[in-house]
């Protein structure tokens, strides 16, 4: 009983020291956030700020635009979500449900893509991109997002394990393909579609290299990138880059606190990086 | 289903075709196009004209210091926070299946950094990292180590990121062990305890090898992804890689060379080079997740 007891909280004790350690950037970000100037610079540290500087938060907000940045932000991540959604649904239902020549192949052919690193799609396309004149435009932040041939595959999976007499009683009653789909297999799919989605909008929100690269003006930056631009003019202001970073992190973690069980059982499923 | 038709096949590349548009412009079209590009020598991109086509940017990277830097900090990377990863997220998989309360609320905290974005992180991890007024090293100094110059001495940028990569990717790594773990089938340990075997017996004789086809996928995965890092030092050391080139990555190498440089056919070769790196790395998954299961 001693021996189990000792174990246990060996467990607890180690467990609890590595949740800290986790934690401990985000405490640290967010108590750095509202001291105050000479309260951020000073050796040893100190931990709690004497006052609560919410102005920081207005300050950051007010030396960079960061209210266009987050409206881009939204923009880019809803729009490329969308799309996402309805180019999976209709190219997973046609290769799960239907049957056409070259369909094996082509499905190959898609997943093969999957193991090019985006690194080499860059340079293509931002030539392509410049010559169709979208550079610093939002559909060079949305459009090539919208289709993804891992979406695609998951939600495959997902329709192929919905029995096929469920379609042959649908089309006995005179219901179309399309209306099947949407009004059968897209309900029937939700927590598929869900996670789908839910990672898709954490990887558009966090995405940095590909808005770095296509955007020029201020006006058209994301978070991320108009954070690392702040965090250039800001230098070594660290109050208000800690208040700018948190604005960013914090709807990400609320969100994911709120969503976590679709969040975990897809990557747990999926096995994929966010 | 039935049998495919003229009328099928027209009925699915409609379902198709929005997908496949997207897809066939901005992935596999690029993926051509960039190996094209790596063989153009000298190239006007703003009149995308080819004056001479040539082997000259493999050659250059093949003479490029710089080139070789990256690759060897890409790999003391990759050697860096991989199997310092996967053994403590391993570990904490392990303490997280075995039946304690606050499980889920473990759980939670160890993935939050994997949801965050990693620009925002790494400028927080910029000033835990601050040499005179970083919190890290405060508490090091409790233990009467001089302070670090972490980011500004070239011997300790490589250290920093990857304490930072190793953080922000634990949560993802425990979640998948979590889930292998999960499907071991709790008769074995049952059957080995009764006929007693210890705890450490249990651990090396069931859960390692049964586990071993999780432990693979997220080794592949892990390596993947640590070769393609670039965020992070970006974000790091604000804007540039490194001190003294001490964090310069073949991404990033990339990036300098198209975004830095204009030179987009010795970008394409890098890129290149790294698609070839990784295609071999997902080759041995393929192979050895199909033949060598080891039970």
């Amino acid at each position: 009983m001693i021996r189990d007891a000792l174990s246990k909280a060996t467990i607890y004790i180690t467990l609890s020291l590595g949740g800290v350690l986790m934690l401990l950037p985000f405490i640290w970000m967010l108590l750095t956030s509202f001291k105050a100037g000479n309260e951020v610079m000073i050796m040893p540290p100190v931990w709690f700020p004497e006052k609560f500087h919410f102005e920081n938060y207005k300050e950051a907000w007010e030396m960079a635009p960061f209210g266009r940045y987050l409206f881009n932000s939204i923009t880019v991540t809803v729009l490329s979500t969308i799309g996402e959604l309805i180019t999976t649904i209709l190219a997973a239902y046609a290769f799960s449900k239907m049957n056409f020549w070259g369909r094996d192949v082509l499905f190959a052919i898609l997943l093969g893509t999957m193991m090019v690193p985006g690194e080499v799609l860059l340079i293509p396309n931002f030539v392509l991109l410049s010559d169709l004149g979208w550079i610093d435009q939002y559909e060079a932040l949305i459009i090539p997002w919208t289709a993804s041939v891992f979406a695609i595959f998951l939600l495959r999976q997902f329709f192929l394990s919905v029995p096929k007499d469920l379609s042959y009683a649908a089309k006995i009653d005179g219901c179309s393909d399309f209306r099947f789909l949407w009004t059968i297999m897209v309900p029937l799919a939700k927590p598929a579609l869900f996670t789908i989605a839910l990672l898709k909008a954490i990887g558009s929100w966090n995405a940095f290299l590909w808005p770095l690269i296509v955007t020029s003006s201020k006006e058209m930056r994301t978070l991320p990138v108009g954070l690392t631009a702040f965090s250039t003019e800001a230098g070594t202001v660290y109050e208000l880059l800690m208040a700018a970073s948190t604005m960013i992190i914090l709807p990400m973690i609320i969100l994911y606190i709120i969503l976590q069980k679709y969040i975990i059982q897809g990557i747990a499923k999926a096995g994929i990086k966010g | 289903m039935g049998r495919p038709t003229l009328k099928s096949t027209f009925t699915a590349f409609l379902y198709l075709l929005p997908a496949l548009l997207i897809i066939t412009v901005f992935t596999i079209y690029p993926i051509i196009k960039s190996l094209l590009i790596s063989f153009y020598n000298d190239y006007d991109f703003f009149q995308d004209i080819v004056y001479e086509r040539g082997i000259d940017s493999y050659i250059y990277l093949w003479n490029d210091p710089n080139f070789h830097l990256a690759l060897k900090n890409t790999f003391i990377f990759v050697i860096g926070v991989v199997p310092c990863s996967i053994i403590l997220s391993l570990l904490i998989a392990i303490l997280l299946n075995t039946n304690i309360k606050l499980r889920a609320l473990f759980r939670t905290v160890y993935f939050i950094p994997f949801v965050t974005s990693v620009v925002a992180v790494s400028i927080v991890w910029r000033w835990i990292f601050h040499t005179e007024y970083g919190v890290l090293n405060y508490f090091l100094g409790l233990f009467g180590v001089d302070p670090i110059a972490w980011l500004t001495d070239p011997k300790w940028a490589m250290p920093s990121l990857i304490i930072l990569s190793i953080w922000k990717g634990l949560g993802y790594n425990i979640i998948i062990f979590l889930a292998g773990l999960q499907n071991i089938n709790d008769q074995y340990y049952l059957a080995a305890k009764i006929d007693g075997a210890s705890a450490i017996k249990r651990f090396f004789f069931i859960t390692v090898p049964l586990l071993s086809p999780t432990t693979f996928f997220v080794s592949v995965v892990s390596i993947i992804g640590s070769f393609k890092v670039f965020d992070e030092i970006y974000a790091l050391f604000g804007g540039q890689p490194g001190p003294a080139s001490s964090a310069l990555t073949v991404v990033y190498y990339i990036f300098e060379k198209f975004y830095g440089e204009w030179n987009f056919g010795v970008a394409s070769a890098a890129a290149y080079c790294l698609f070839i790196i990784i295609f071999i790395l997902t080759l041995i998954q393929l192979y050895i997740g199909k033949r060598k299961v080891t039970y």
